[in-house]
């Protein structure tokens, strides 16, 4: 059997870090000590760290707000990945397998997980360890594949979904952008505010129904 | 003994097909897809008659009113959850009958999708007419432009319904659903903040259009303001509460922005599950099975027998029937009838054969503007918005360019995420595609920018057809659909003018104009354009040109009836379930006023 592989996070990135940023300002609230860890359903520990590594300059954390780090946009990829659209289950995967015009699209044999198996190595063992300029020199160097694409929209993924799916921790990423998640009704609002900012606070859909949704990754079948 | 298989003997994955089948009871109607059309059908023959119905649906049973859980734009708008699993089947797409088909391995150009209700679950609610030209698209064109070079292989040609014929059945769709819009031509008499291009109503809309959004009124006003005559979409969203004449009630829209490819969390949207499935699920004469997929239709000497289907076991039955009924999505209404071998496939060299042919798509192309405010854009509903039809049609005749019709413009609130909506940044502000410089663009512009989306109505043409792929096949190991498809000339003339005329428009709306999405070199199935594939088992006048006659009963075999867009010869530039259904109607009262008294050929 596989050995459980853990990721170490600091607390304060799952839900004690507050960042509020509709007006353009980004305002620090209390955050947490110590640290968690997060259980890895696909990745080794290495792998989890190399590509929080990197989604962290693809989306940074700056002076315009928290970015894929705070966000734990890894936990959202590697939950994704050992789901079933991880391993193809919704993906026409017989062959034969040719090469065609880019307007037929991807038409490669490799599943989204082994697109990671195989693409972060290509990062190099010591990606973590490199200092940011390093880092975005060997995402530079990768920037034209299939690997490098799917971890770059995975990333804004893990920003702005909803928080069952394991990223956008503490609604970092709908604060961000000012996005109020699912909310059932805006029959007075959608003319009230004609080109004007909506001031209403962000919830995640089981806060806004009271109760547990599971995500279409945690789903058996 | 009937239905056994004789397991242990042979592997599971092998399929005896017809051998070890179980037969069942027969019934009077089968019914092919649980889809609007499916359950239209089975609403008007189960109310009116005693007939038994049983509709096969392939994919997950569905209730009304289950949506709440799906406000997620992950799973629902980007993992599209309510579509076909491509896993299982999917089509094969090239560019001319020289080449050889691939697959589409994930969705792309348009989304079908499955389980009750169909892909009527998840659309938008745009619900127009076609204009009345369309239905006699052939003539018009060799009327206006006989001996045009364009034309030379347009197939278009007329329905053998007019729109006056049909307009009865439009307004009773529109009753059904509780369209809500803003009538443009009443009885011929044109209506200022209406669509004065429209084919004459008798009724103005059941409801009045929807509220507005920042956008869209701002749309609106900038089109008036050139000339034009935007018009309020016509939206099966209701704009209020609605009672509609089958007794069924449904809330207003709430604009939460959750619709297209969502179910509606309040049952606002017109959905089959809300509208058809309460009408008949208690009935006795009406049995829907989910998960069976319909492989063959059984036929035997000019009449349909029933169809053999699978079950999500795998275990194989036979549904006998005195009627059978293809309402499934349309390419696989086709892909049914050449996988039973039923009709005579078309063939472009010699443009024999009616099966296949007349394959359409649409022709999408928009452009994206910047405005320096907030649009929360979040906010809306599939039908929220503002259309102008001065290009539609005849009105964009262009010889110079190439063009000989055009398609529709509109802004819409629609609702939209940040999942799809982030890291839209104007094309001079920085050409990073991640890192700080991308990520401060994305933020200081998410939620300004919207587009100007074009719809063209599509010319069937003669090498433009589907057939079944010698090469790749469904998990049962039955051939895929494979469409042969691109676009002309003419079509990439549509995409630049609406190109044009939009990038016009965004300017004079103060916005700074951003990516042009036009239609490139050659038809791409890896972005979203339309769902509206038409075409393959079209309606015609003559059994030489077309599958079904005007009433939807095939030519050849009477008691075999075909509904949905696979049925139009050519696409218009509007969405086409409202058409979809006001045919289907049409067919539901042949089938029963006429074809259940005197079972033959109508026509």
């Amino acid at each position: 059997m596989k050995r459980r592989e853990f990721l170490t996070v600091p607390a304060k990135s799952l839900g004690g870090l507050l960042v509020y940023s509709l007006a353009g300002e980004v305002i620090r609230l209390q955050a947490q000590e110590g640290v968690v860890h997060v259980p890895l359903r696909f990745f080794t520990e290495p792998e989890a760290r190399t590509v929080q590594a990197a989604c962290a300059r693809i989306f940074p954390s700056d002076e315009s707000g928290p970015g894929a780090t705070e966000a734990n946009v890894i936990v959202y990829i590697d939950h994704q990945l050992a789901g079933p659209w991880g391993s193809d289950k919704y993906r026409y995967t017989k062959g034969p397998w040719v090469e065609s015009f880019p307007e037929h699209g991807y038409q490669g044999r490799e599943s989204p997980q082994e697109l990671y198996r195989a693409g972060i190595p290509k990062l190099g063992e010591d990606f973590v360890s490199l200092p940011p300029e390093r880092q975005d020199e060997r995402l530079r160097a990768i920037e034209r594949t299939t690997f490098f694409r799917l971890l770059r929209t995975h990333t804004i993924e893990g920003m702005f979904s909803d928080p069952l799916h394991g990223g956008n921790a503490g609604l970092i990423g709908w604060q961000l952008v000012g996005f109020p998640g699912p909310q059932m009704n805006y029959r007075d609002e959608i003319e009230k505010y004609h080109g004007l900012p909506y001031e209403g606070k962000p919830k995640s859909l089981e806060q806004v129904l009271g109760r547990k949704v599971q995500g279409w990754e945690d789903e058996k079948g | 003994m009937e239905g056994d298989k004789p397991s242990g003997v042979f592997p599971r994955n092998v399929r005896y097909s017809f051998l070890y089948m179980k037969r069942l009871k027969p019934v009077d109607v089968v019914i092919v897809g649980g889809g609007f059309t499916g359950l239209l059908m089975a609403k008007e023959i189960t109310s009116r008659t005693s007939h038994s119905v049983v509709i096969l649906e392939r994919g997950p049973a569905r209730k009304n009113g289950q949506y709440s859980a799906g406000m997620d734009e992950l799973d629902y708008a980007v993992r599209l959850k309510m579509m076909q699993n491509l896993a299982n089947e999917t089509l094969t797409h090239r560019h001319s009958s020289k080449a050889s088909a691939v697959p589409v391995r994930q969705y792309g150009s348009f989304q079908p999708g499955t389980g009750t209700g169909g892909a009527a679950e998840h659309w938008g609610g745009l619900s127009y007419r076609f204009g009345p030209e369309i239905f006699r698209l052939g003539s018009e064109l060799r009327e206006r432009h006989p001996g045009s070079k364009i034309t030379e292989n347009v197939t278009a040609q007329d329905w053998g319904v007019t729109y006056d014929e049909l307009e009865a059945n439009y307004w009773r769709s529109e009753q059904m659903m509780g369209v809500s819009g803003k009538a443009g031509n009443l009885r011929g008499e044109k209506i200022k903040g209406g669509n004065i291009f429209e084919g004459p109503r008798q009724q103005e809309y059941p409801l009045p259009p929807h509220k507005t959004s920042y956008v869209t009124s701002l749309f609106q006003a900038t089109a008036l303001d050139a000339g034009y005559h935007p018009y309020p979409l016509p939206a099966a969203t209701l704009s209020q509460s609605y009672k509609n004449p089958d007794g069924v009630s449904r809330a207003g829209c709430a604009y939460c922005g959750f619709c297209t490819r969502f179910g509606c969390m309040i049952g606002a949207k017109a959905q089959p599950t809300n509208l058809l499935l309460p009408l008949v699920e208690h009935k006795k004469n009406f049995t829907l099975r989910a998960g069976c997929q319909v492989r063959r239709v059984l036929h035997r000497d000019g009449m349909a027998e029933g169809v053999s289907y699978t079950d999500v076991s795998g275990e194989e039955f036979e549904q006998p029937a005195r009627i059978v009924i293809l309402s499934s999505w349309t390419l696989n209404n086709s892909r049914l009838l050449l996988l039973s071998k039923l009709g005579e496939p078309y063939d472009p060299n010699t443009g024999k054969g009616t099966l296949g042919k007349n394959l359409t798509h649409q022709v999408s192309a928009n452009i994206r503007f910047f405005l320096d405010k907030h649009l929360n854009n979040f906010m809306g509903a599939g039908g929220l918005g503002f259309g102008i039809d001065d290009f539609d049609g005849h009105n964009a005749f262009d010889p110079e360019r190439g063009l000989l019709r055009g398609g529709t413009m509109r802004v819409q609130s629609s609702g939209e995420g940040p999942l799809q909506g982030f890291g839209r940044i104007p094309p001079e502000e920085t050409k990073a595609q991640w890192g700080s410089e991308w990520k401060k663009a994305s933020l200081r512009w998410h939620d300004k920018s919207a587009q100007i989306a074009f719809e063209g109505g599509h010319f069937p043409y003669r090498q433009n057809y589907m057939d079944l792929d010698p090469t790749y096949t469904d998990a049962f190991g039955d051939p895929l659909i494979r469409l042969t498809l691109d676009w002309t000339d003419h079509e990439k003339a549509q995409a630049n003018m609406a190109i044009r005329v939009s990038s016009e428009l965004a300017r004079r709306m103060g916005a700074k104009v951003g990516e042009e999405r036009n239609l490139g070199t050659r038809y791409s199935v890896t972005f979203y354009q339309s769902t509206h594939v038409q075409g393959g088992t079209i309606m015609g006048a003559s059994p030489d040109q077309s599958v079904v006659n005007p009433w939807l009963q095939h030519w050849k075999v009477p008691n075999l009836w075909i509904t949905g867009g696979s049925t139009f010869p050519q696409s218009a530039s509007g969405n086409p379930t409202l058409t979809i259904l006001a045919t289907t109607y049409r067919a539901a009262d042949a089938l029963i006023d006429r074809y259940l008294k005197h079972p033959g050929a109508l026509a």
